[in-house]
């Protein structure tokens, strides 16, 4: 079957089976790898994706069901070689090790960030309890997407915290 | 895994939908957020030859609230329903439960029908369906019926539907302002399918006495269900921490809940215990008149300690 759809931006069509699911769609027809397959049944969040503004899980969705929709993958958040703020917050605080949950915990927290700005850390541990991170920890990850909040339009994050963090990140490396 | 080879359609209307269900070859599956059936894919536990996707068909969701009560399409999500204020007063323990459904990227594409369907003996939403007393409406080219939810599940993943039916909405009746309720769970990880969890609510007389009482557990049983002979230790009874204690005490000893890899059934049998009695005085401190009550609940319980 035909799919089309947007992906950051660019009309794309692709060629699928029904069963292709829309990570697989992005990874192997759209040669987007940025998008990252873990569990392949909706627990680790690593193939987090954006649909239409809403994060959600590519390996739960069949890419027949994006027709017409519009879809930001990982590869979709920098301005070119520019990191988004959201990113530059995540190397700051040395919020990722391996790098395999990396690109779901950045959709998520940026389809969080875009909807709620203001976001809690509490909120943030909530939504983000959906996404495993096996290697780093998420302590450093709250710490970035809180440190990113203000990119956002939510409240200005503690810079001197920020800075202090990363400081002693690099010190344990 | 992948999941195994199948067709699709996309019809663009009920009818249609219906009739690719009911084909004679059979073994045709609706699909609308997928949250469920994906995974019972993945993992090959189904292998259905066609897959009637429901997202092109309009009006199925839709939460509407009157004086009748509740009605929501079988479309509709966990974040529609997370995002509408009315229902913390028109069904508070589907309000407060909706925060313990599944994670956030879930909750942006699971439906109401689709959960159950599925029909996890742990989910929230079958289990708030049977402890407040809600009808699931299904159509097939057959025609249409409903279903009350005690009747509707029937055990682990096993559910009234014919393999022809689809479940187009459930319906729960009016909420009396008032009433005490409330919904509590435990799970391992905030998101995840509870190891066991309760709905609970009663009316209140003017002299402190329950009436009306449904205690309904998910996690516990094969299929969410209400626990009768702890509801009758609280009917009729002044709620206090005696009658509360008691009514825990049997709904721990009504369960019947198996072992499994997170839990033993003896945990969860406790667990149900502890839940309700948790639930129960919070719902009996949640009423205006049983903050007094509970008050004096402290004071007694503090008393024959």
């Amino acid at each position: 079957m035909e799919v089309s759809f947007k992906v950051n931006g660019n009309a794309v069509k692709a060629q699928v089976e029904p069963r292709t699911t829309l990570s697989l769609c992005l990874r192997d027809h759209l040669k987007l790898t940025g998008t990252h397959v873990g569990c392949e049944h909706g627990v680790c969040g690593a193939c987090t994706v954006i649909v239409d503004g809403e994060a959600v899980r590519s390996c739960l969705t069949l890419a027949v069901q994006v027709e017409g929709r519009s879809i930001t993958t990982v590869e979709g958040l920098a301005h070119g070689d520019e990191l988004s703020p959201l990113q530059a917050a995540f190397r700051r605080h040395n919020a990722l090790q391996c790098g395999f949950c990396t690109p779901g915990m950045l959709t998520t927290a940026h389809a969080l960030l875009t909807e709620e700005p203001d976001a809690s850390a509490d909120r943030i541990r909530e939504v983000l309890s959906g996404n495993l991170c096996r290697c780093t920890g998420y302590v450093s990850i709250v710490e970035a997407v809180l440190d990113a909040r203000a990119a956002y339009g939510g409240p200005a994050g503690d810079t001197a915290h920020g800075h202090a963090a990363a400081a002693t990140g690099g010190a344990g490396r | 895994m992948k999941p195994p080879q199948f067709d699709y359609a996309a019809p663009a209307t009920l009818p249609e939908a219906l009739a690719l269900l009911a084909h004679p070859d059979g073994d045709a599956r609706p699909l609308a957020g997928g949250q469920s059936l994906m995974p019972v894919l993945a993992f090959r536990l189904a292998s259905p030859r066609l897959l009637v996707d429901l997202r092109r068909i309009e009006g199925m969701d839709r939460i509407d609230i009157d004086a009748q009560g509740v009605r929501m399409g079988a479309k509709v999500r966990w974040c529609d329903i997370e995002r509408d204020a009315r229902l913390r007063t028109a069904l508070p323990p589907l309000a407060e439960a909706i925060g313990h459904v599944a994670h956030y990227q879930i909750r942006n594409r699971g439906t109401v029908g689709g959960s159950l369907a599925h029909a996890d003996p742990a989910a929230e939403l079958p289990g708030i369906a049977v402890a407040c007393d809600a009808t699931i409406e299904v159509a097939s080219v057959r025609g249409t019926r409903n279903i009350a939810a005690a009747d509707f599940f029937q055990g682990a993943l096993a559910t009234a539907l014919e393999p022809d039916e689809l479940v187009t909405a459930i319906s729960f009746p009016a909420w009396p302002a008032g009433r005490a309720s409330a919904f509590e769970e435990l799970a391992r990880r905030h998101g995840d399918f509870a190891m066991a969890g309760t709905a609970v609510w009663f009316d209140l007389d003017a002299a402190g006495r329950a009436h009306n009482t449904h205690i309904g557990v998910i996690g516990a049983s094969d299929r969410p269900r209400r626990l009768t002979a702890a509801e009758a230790k609280l009917d009729g009874q002044v709620v206090d921490a005696r009658s509360i204690g008691e009514a825990a005490c049997a709904a721990a000893g009504a369960c019947d809940p198996a072992d499994d890899l997170h839990a033993s059934a003896a945990y969860r049998r406790n667990l149900v215990g502890v839940l309700v009695e948790r639930a129960l005085a919070r719902a009996l401190a949640g009423t205006r008149g049983g903050l007094a009550a509970a008050g004096s609940t402290v004071n007694r319980s503090g008393e024959s300690h």
